[in-house]
């Protein structure tokens, strides 16, 4: 087990008042907190500082933990001394601090476990003693716009916390298989019912949230249920018109392009976004027309053909005459 | 294992009542009259009986909850940082949506 230096954590030195335990814990779980910061390990930072500042808030554990010493090192295998905590009277004592689910080892080893339900049961209000809702747990998941578009099956693994016959919280996997519904778009959520932690009592498991990711897609990008495509195509199918394939999540299909069309041209391919049972998306094509190099003298050749015999000057508006 | 599980999509054609909304958030009816009352939800429906609350106001039920537990903000608080929350994300998605067309124009 790693010691975990909870002065660090929260930045302040180890001689610290309460008053600027409590200001440095304040603003560093504003920082972090994960509805607010999206870095991926916020919600790791935000759990420990919520232990960090467990420990520290309350002066008794803070004294027990400064008697372990100052020689430790924050990642330094620790093994708590026998008897430690003699003298001190925080066992057993309720938790205040709400926003962290779960503890880590180290801390456990010293102050015991705590109670996963304190947020649930704050706004619940039914007899704690009998029915203990579990906690809802919240993720993310990341699927393809293909598995947006057809539908997908998907397995997931989450560390959930669990409460075993003596009341002790422990974490394990858990692997559920799922059907996600064709349609879905970024940022909604799914909510799987009963799959959060584990509750006391029946029907009393909280549930799991999962809000969908895309992947990033090499083509096509995702606004809400419609798909945007940059499709380049020729001059000359630009200038005279023609019937190209273009690829779409659910294959390739045809695409008339009008003549004199130009860069920037919005076509839309009707039901070809991400459609649910009940709401339909679209594709949205963007043309792009990119010029060929001249390859050869031919080419060359075809190009001051064009510059002799059109006369075009894309540069009329701007009021100069070349 | 439990292969049946009861699989809920919130997009925006969820609508749930008062009732079935306190359950699913597991708050008293009270909190989303408090919520209301600050701006933070816009139901659709003019009285409490024919109110119908989407996705959006489900997920800011839950920040709500999770930003006056662990911040302890208080509700004027909570509707600010909702807001912001809510335009910082919308900024982000057209930040990353320039960047696309940026790197577009590089590969043309």
């Amino acid at each position: 087990m790693e010691f975990k230096d909870y002065y660090a954590t929260l930045g302040i030195e180890r001689n610290a008042t309460q008053d600027e335990v409590k200001r440095a814990y304040r603003k560093l779980a504003r920082k972090f907190h994960p509805d607010i910061n999206k870095s991926p390990n916020a919600e790791q930072r935000f759990k420990e500082i919520g232990e960090a500042y467990e420990v520290l808030q309350d002066i008794e554990k803070r004294a027990a933990y400064d008697k372990i010493g100052s020689n430790w090192q924050a990642g330094q295998d620790f093994k708590p001394p026998p008897n430690w905590d003699k003298g001190f009277e925080f066992q057993g004592r309720e938790y205040t601090q709400a926003g962290a689910s779960q503890f880590s080892d180290f801390f456990e080893s010293l102050f015991g476990t705590r109670s996963p339900f304190t947020r649930a049961q704050t706004f619940h209000g039914q007899d704690p003693s009998f029915y203990r809702k579990g906690q809802d747990l919240h993720a993310k998941i990341v699927i393809s716009l293909e598995d947006s578009f057809r539908g997908s099956k998907q397995t997931v693994t989450l560390q959930r916390p669990t409460v075993d016959a003596n009341g002790h919280v422990f974490t394990s996997p858990h692997t559920l298989h799922i059907t996600i519904p064709k349609g879905v778009t970024e940022g909604q959520r799914i909510r799987l019912e009963g799959q959060g932690g584990a509750g006391i009592g029946k029907d009393s498991n909280g549930d799991l949230y999962l809000e969908i990711v895309f992947a990033s897609h090499p083509h096509f990008s995702a606004d809400n249920r419609d798909i945007n495509l940059t499709l380049p195509i020729t001059p000359w199918e630009a200038a005279l018109g023609a019937t190209i394939q273009v690829p779409t999540l659910g294959g390739t299909v045809e695409l008339k392009i009008p003549p004199n069309s130009q860069t920037g041209k919005k076509m839309r391919l009707k039901g070809r976004g991400l459609s649910s049972s009940t709401v339909s998306g679209d594709q949205y094509v963007t043309l792009a027309i990119m010029t060929p190099h001249p390859a050869n003298k031919s080419d060359r050749e075809l190009y001051r053909k064009m510059a002799e015999t059109m006369s075009f000057n894309p540069r009329r508006h701007l009021g100069v005459t070349s | 294992m439990k292969t049946d599980i009861q699989c809920t999509v919130f997009d925006e054609t969820s609508a749930y009542c008062l009732k079935d909304l306190c359950r699913l958030c597991r708050v008293h009816a009270q909190f989303i009259h408090d919520l209301i009352d600050e701006g933070i939800l816009s139901p659709q429906g003019n009285n409490p009986k024919s109110w119908r609350f989407g996705a959006v106001e489900i997920k800011r039920i839950q920040i709500s909850i999770r930003l006056q537990e662990d911040l302890q903000v208080n509700l004027p608080g909570t509707a600010l940082a909702l807001d912001l929350l809510e335009e910082i994300e919308e900024l982000r998605s057209s930040k990353s949506l320039l960047e696309q067309l940026h790197a577009l124009e590089k590969r043309v």
